[in-house]
């Protein structure tokens, strides 16, 4: 079974730190959750895992079964497993999603991605036709969403971290999503991490465990009622000011 | 002395009138001052670097026909290569330096008009109606091009499939004559492609002219004049593509009118030449007249890639839209500068310019220069430019689906070319303007550390 390891990490975007020592550890087929307020630094977290230029590491330490992660660049980690479902999926003009996935793929198992590309967007009601644009180009909030779990499902990562996977998706968008992510972790081990505002998102994503996110550090952890409970009453016992980080 | 005398001229030949023309122009260009880089039309480049002395007209009248025959191969087989692309055409027609070779007319074509001068029989005055006046660089294509290209369409008739027209350009020292009295011509070969396309009222064409010659020939001078005019009504979709050898100077121009309610639409896409320019001048004539103006370029090596535009509003409710990609890799540069200009009761006009560039090394420099003449007030126009190094989180996005960073990097300059030649106004077109893009983008990519 796989496993990621963050241990003490550390990491600090715009010559501020923002991660403030985080220590995470999501086995293969786990589902773990982090709410948080705004500015809690969630997506920083997310995108100092996958290795974002800007977003500097400046100690701890990020495994993918043992593979150090750290120091290595975006791609590597890819490769070593580890994917990033954006808070804010990238416009690429020109960039057909089957041509990046081909790309991402190799050679070998280039071929199989289109027939995998329809199975993906059928499984989550995406429209194939939107498969024909450029990625994230012309596209509204939720499809872009939509279109990073697609891609999610075609790579078949052994970790995901999913910035918001949920927002800007319409409920049935929600449920369908939640349900395919769901048959990840068993179809084939997927770990994930999921960032989110919304307990719904939990209603068909069996969550193992809840992580706080205040002031880049995990103040809190516990089971799926913790998400409930978060959404009743907000962050004020965790020290997060209302309506600020 | 210059091989560019109005002997040498009036010696090319063809109907009275022409020979006339010719040699007008020859009088004119002998005294005329050639381009230079002082004057805002020929700003950042190395126009001054061009001296009429290292070359001489083809074809000339006593060129070696054994080389001849070199070139015609060379350039057969081109011509057969872009054909196969091009499958369903209703015309080609092919020029060696200028001079039509052969002419492949179909069925499609019906009532329209496709070949050299002779196809006009015995009229007059079929060029200079579209681009009147002109520098240095125009009057020498009028006094030496050697035949006309003419595509003419008569009102109303609709043609879908594009007609083809390849100038194969050669390029390199020539030798003359043969045995032992044979001697190299230390003068470039210098060729005047020249091409008119009228599209009567109420009618629809496509037009694809390339200009292309021998990668690696060597040096040599290329001054293409296309004329286009799209009738009351009338559709022309037109689309050019520039792949000479990179020692070769291309300094072309395009002139276009629009008539009442026409819609016109070019697009021109230099890849070749070490001094590639492409101006276009598109007049929106007529009352609710459309021009759309696309140009791309990639530059390599040292390339210099110059676009110019006008957008030219003379009637009201006109619209003009133009965009225009470019990429600079390694040493290359370019110029893109574009002009709107709105004239006095060209009312309720929209005009849109759009340039964006990506300079993909540091060794690589991109200038980019809009301007405005409006002199109307009910107007609406816009301009953007943009230059810059391929976008981080563009890379980032595609490097956190596992893909190595020169890879991304391609596949961003890729799409960044896509998407404007998606939208090229000859769809025929596409799948050859994308694989002559990748080639050139495959050569000059890095490896990843
Ligand atoms: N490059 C940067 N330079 C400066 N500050 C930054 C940078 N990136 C993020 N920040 C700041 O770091 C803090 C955390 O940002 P982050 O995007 O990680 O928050 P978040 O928890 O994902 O919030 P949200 O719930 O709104 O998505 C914010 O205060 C933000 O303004
Ligand atoms: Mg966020």
């Amino acid at each position: 079974m796989s496993l990621l390891e963050v241990e003490d990490l550390h990491a600090s975007a715009g010559g501020r730190e923002i991660v403030r020592g985080v220590d995470l550890r999501v086995a293969g087929g786990e589902v773990h959750v982090v709410m948080g307020p705004n500015g809690s630094g969630k997506s920083t977290l997310a995108h100092a895992l996958m290795g974002r230029p800007g977003t500097t590491v400046t100690s701890g330490s990020i495994r993918v079964d043992g593979t150090e992660l750290v120091g290595l660049p975006a791609w590597r980690r890819a490769r070593a497993g580890l994917f990033l479902a954006l808070q804010q999926p990238i416009e690429v003009p020109g960039v057909l999603v089957e041509a990046a996935l081909e790309e991402a793929v190799g050679e070998d198992a280039a071929g199989e991605v289109p027939r995998r590309l329809r199975e993906e967007a059928g499984a989550i009601g995406f429209d194939e036709r939107f498969l024909q644009r450029a990625l994230n180009v012309d596209l509204s909030g939720g499809e872009r969403k939509r279109n990073e779990v697609v891609q999610l499902g075609v790579l078949r990562p052994k970790f995901a971290v999913l910035d918001e996977i949920d927002s800007g998706l319409d409920v049935d968008a929600v449920r369908a999503v939640a349900r395919r992510i769901e048959r990840a972790t068993s179809e084939w081990g997927l770990g994930v991490l999921a960032v989110t505002h919304f307990h719904r998102l939990l209603r068909e994503l069996r969550a193992d465990r809840v992580h706080v996110l205040v002031g880049g550090r995990l103040v809190a952890s516990g089971g799926p009622e913790l998400a409930e409970e978060l959404e009743r009453t907000g962050y004020g016992a965790y020290g997060a000011e209302e309506g600020a980080a | 002395m210059s091989a560019f005398g109005p002997e040498r001229a009036v010696a090319l030949g063809g109907p009275a009138w022409l020979r006339q023309r010719r040699s007008d122009a020859a009088d004119e260009l002998a005294v005329m001052p050639m381009p230079s880089e002082k004057e805002e039309l020929w700003r950042y480049t190395p126009i001054e670097e061009l001296h009429l002395d290292d070359y001489a007209p083809r074809p000339s009248p006593g060129s070696d026909p054994a080389s001849d025959e070199a070139d015609r191969a060379l350039g057969a087989a081109y011509v057969q290569g872009l054909a196969a692309d091009l499958p369903a055409r209703a015309a080609l027609v092919a020029t060696i330096d200028g001079r039509p070779v052969s002419v492949e007319r179909s069925a499609l074509l019906g009532p329209v008009r496709v070949g050299g001068l002779d196809v006009l029989g015995t009229e007059e005055g079929v060029l200079g109606g579209v681009l009147a006046g002109g520098d240095a660089l125009v009057r020498l294509n009028d006094a030496f091009h050697p035949d006309v290209v003419v595509v003419d369409v008569p009102e109303h008739a609709v043609l879908d499939a594009p007609i083809v027209i390849v100038h194969w350009c050669t390029a390199g020292l020539s030798t003359q004559g043969s045995g032992d009295g044979a001697q190299t011509d230390a003068r470039a070969p210098a060729c005047f492609p020249r091409t008119v396309v009228r599209l009567g009222a109420g009618s629809s064409a496509q037009v694809v002219e390339v200009v292309a010659g021998a990668p690696g020939a060597g040096r040599g001078l290329v001054v293409p004049i296309t004329e286009l005019s799209a009738g009351d009504g009338a559709q022309l979709s037109y689309a050019a593509l520039q792949v000479l050898g990179t020692e070769v100077w291309h300094v072309s121009r395009l002139a276009a009118v629009a008539g009442r309610d026409a819609t016109l639409r070019t697009f021109t896409v230099g890849l070749g030449g070490a001094y590639d320019r492409s101006r276009t001048d598109a007049l929106a004539d007529g009352p609710g007249s459309r021009t759309e103006l696309r140009s791309a370029y990639l530059g390599t090596g040292s390339q210099v890639h110059d676009v110019r535009t006008l957008q030219d509003h003379a009637a009201p409710r006109t619209t003009s839209d133009l965009l225009c990609k470019g990429a600079v890799a390694q040493r290359s540069r370019s110029v893109y500068s574009g002009l709107i200009r709105v004239r006095r009761g060209a009312v309720r006009t929209n005009a849109f310019q759009t340039n964006h560039n990506l300079v993909l090394d540091e060794g690589a420099h991109a200038d980019s220069v809009p301007n405005l003449d409006i002199e109307e007030n009910d107007v609406r126009c816009s301009h953007a430019s943009t230059v810059g190094p391929v976008d981080e989180d563009q890379r980032y996005y595609l490097e956190s689906r596992g893909i190595p960073p020169s890879r991304a990097e391609q596949l961003i300059v890729l799409g960044f070319f896509d998407d404007i030649v998606q939208r090229s106004p000859v769809p025929a077109l596409v799948g050859r303007l994308r694989r002559e893009v990748v080639r050139r983008l495959a050569a000059v990519s890095s490896e990843d550390g």
